[in-house]
């Protein structure tokens, strides 16, 4: 087993078993029980959970401090970090403060645009951007030094990750973009939303051509929609989402208290479907503030028990 | 060119309503292309302001004049010998012309009479769009002709982001993914080859990060 | 045809409304008139292809400045019409009259003779 850094997520990987992995938003205020909750839920049926970065630029508590909960927990942390809000000197402290409770996994995210948030008068800062700050950890913890070129004293051990979105436009070059993050450092890869999966699967065999699915662990993303209401939001409202018409339809067609169920349904089959996709590695199950769904989804679909890992 | 965008006649007032004799300056430069701060303006403005403070019945004098240039002291120093009769100067040039100006003529408050937006072309009549941000170090050789620092709303290096969708930002949908455009580009150039490269970390010193810039140039200052 | 129209208005005569500028229309005002109207052909029969849009987009521009500064917008007016259409000529020119005078006179004149 060849793997780079202490995270259980990436032993997984290594050992060649289908991954799992969750995430949770943090809450808007500094009560520390709303993670906790979400993590106790879903903590045995996941082997890392990612923590979300102010997403769509919504002020919320930090991933850092929330990362450092599940950690304290005994979880498995990734750690989200978005180019947004921080400069080069804020983003390699904050991979120290990490650091420094031993968090390691980081998936590095440009971040949706401010305007998007609560914030919407505010600066950027994108002083780098994702695929830099890739780089970035991955100097830090290789070179064991700071982008200024100074050591830095116990680096980082971090495994080191990208999002990646097979439908966002333009097509053609979804695949290329993919090979430049892996040759920027990207060791493990979480997707957009995947709904279509002949789209998704069309992609995966570009990748295949290219043999990138052996440099980098793609983790398949996978939330459950709620509604057809909730569908039809996420086609027309959410950037470089790709819902097509017959799951709506297929969500439409059953009553509205049996929707939810059908959701779960969907992403279970979606699931079965995927495992068998060659370089599909495992599975990063988003259910948005629906976490309780989490440890159905991982029984239904066979990824239960989760590994036991040796620290 | 600089882009700049008119005022609202109600902010101008509020800024010259102590005042009773003002001068309205113009440029000849980028804001009469950009058709904010020409001398045809100026007229406007000063018409404007002649009618609403005497309606007010104030006596107040509003003159006009448009100057070739407010960015260079050469021009500047044609008003010289009647800076000093107004009691303020509201100046229809950019930001640089309005402090170039303040710079000159140390005692008359100089008031800005447009909203300096970016640097950009007209691409349409009564359309500007922004293309440069002056970062000091252009990248234009390797990103297709079209610049992500001025063009991506993330100013990202390495683009697109996951928020491109059909050839558009996330922000707006009229507006064009800057990343969407270098990729038809460098297509159309048959150098799709290049966007593989990965753009490396920035030297943000030669933006607006590093401080105020200059620009010497020894071999032909006199 | 030999028609009718209000004696208090001066016609200034231009080869296309193209031509009217916001600045000739604020002039005007400057210079004691009551109101401003523009006729233009009609639109889409511009010879010059957009000089009466051109026309009409000035004349809301100015509009917007006359509100402004409290002189009223509605002192302004954009017609248009068709080179044979002498009735209606004469019709919106008593139109405008008859606005005008419900609208008192230019409130630039009072502040004069009360200035002087």
């Amino acid at each position: 087993m060849n793997v780079k850094t202490p995270s259980r997520l990436e032993k997984v990987l290594a050992a060649g078993l289908l991954a799992v992995t969750s995430e949770c938003g943090p809450p808007r205020g500094s009560d520390p029980e709303v993670i906790i909750k979400k993590a106790d839920l879903i903590k045995d049926y996941v082997d890392a959970v990612n923590i979300t970065d102010n997403q769509t630029s919504v002020t919320r508590l930090c991933s850092l401090a929330a990362c450092i909960r599940l950690k304290l927990m005994g979880l498995d942390p990734v750690l989200q970090m978005v180019t947004r809000d921080r400069n080069r000197i804020a983003l390699q402290s904050d991979i120290l403060g990490a650091a420094s409770f031993d968090i390691n996994n980081i998936l590095c995210l440009s971040g949706d645009h401010q305007s998007f948030g609560d914030c919407s008068n505010g600066q950027n800062v994108h002083d780098i951007d994702s695929m830099q700050l890739v780089q970035t950890v991955r100097h830090m913890r290789d070179q064991g030094k700071f982008l200024g070129g100074d050591d830095i004293e116990r680096p980082p051990k971090m495994f080191v990750g990208a999002a990646a979105n097979p439908f966002a436009d333009p097509f053609e070059i979804r695949v290329p973009r993919l090979a430049k993050k892996i040759a920027a450092g990207t060791e493990f890869i979480q997707t957009q939303c995947i709904y279509n999966l002949d789209k998704f699967e069309e992609w995966m065999k570009r990748v295949r051509e290219r043999g990138l699915h052996e440099k980098v662990y793609i983790l398949a993303g996978m939330t459950p929609m709620k509604s057809a209401g909730m569908a039809r939001y996420m086609k027309n409202r959410v950037p470089g989402m790709d819902v097509p018409d017959e799951l709506i339809k297929r969500l439409a067609g059953v009553p509205k208290e049996k929707q939810a169920e059908e959701g779960i349904d969907i992403c279970v089959e979606s699931i079965e479907r995927l495992k068998e996709v060659e370089g599909v590695r495992g599975f990063h199950i988003m259910a948005i503030e629906w976490e309780e769904k989490v440890p159905e989804i991982v029984k239904r679909t066979g990824l239960f028990p989760r590994p036991e890992i040796a620290d | 060119m600089i882009v700049a965008d008119k005022k609202p006649i109600e902010e101008i007032i509020e800024e010259i309503k102590d005042y009773t004799t003002i001068l309205i300056l113009g440029c000849n430069e980028c804001v009469t292309v950009c058709e904010a701060g020409g001398k045809k303006e100026v007229g406007i403005l000063a018409s404007a302001l002649r009618m609403y403070f005497l309606n007010q019945g104030k006596d107040v004098t509003i003159d006009e004049r448009t100057l070739e240039r407010q960015c260079d002291h050469e021009y500047l120093e044609e008003i010289r010998d009647v800076a000093d009769q107004y009691d303020a100067i509201v100046s229809l040039a950019c930001g640089v012309g309005v402090q170039f100006t303040a710079e000159e003529y140390h005692t008359v408050p100089v008031i800005p009479g447009v909203n300096t937006c970016f640097l950009g072309a007209t691409e349409a009549r009564g359309l500007w769009t922004e293309r440069c941000q002056a970062c000091g170090e252009c990248i234009l050789a390797r990103t297709g002709g079209i610049c992500p620092v001025s063009r991506c709303a993330k100013r990202i290096l390495n683009g697109p982001c996951g928020g491109s969708s059909n050839g558009k930002c996330e922000i707006n949908k009229e507006l064009d993914c800057a990343w969407q455009l270098i990729i038809d580009r460098l297509d159309a150039l048959g150098k799709l080859d290049d966007y593989e490269t990965i753009s490396p970390i920035k030297d943000w010193s030669t933006d607006r990060a590093g401080g105020p810039r200059k620009v010497v140039r020894e071999d032909v200052q006199l | 045809m030999r028609l009718k129209y209000p004696s208090s208005i001066k016609i200034v005569r231009i080869p296309c409304t193209g031509k009217v500028d916001i600045l000739h229309i604020l002039r005007a005002f400057e210079m004691g008139a009551d109101g401003v109207y523009a006729v233009g052909c009609m639109e889409g029969d511009c010879h010059y292809d957009s000089g009466n849009f051109r026309a009409r987009k000035r004349v809301e521009q100015a509009r917007k400045i006359l509100d402004t500064i409290g002189i009223g917008g509605e002192r302004v007016q954009m017609y248009n019409l068709s080179a044979g259409e002498g009735p209606l000529f004469a019709k919106y020119a008593v139109e405008m009259h008859e606005k005008i005078l419900k609208l008192g006179p230019n409130p630039l004149k009072l502040a004069k003779k009360k200035a002087a």
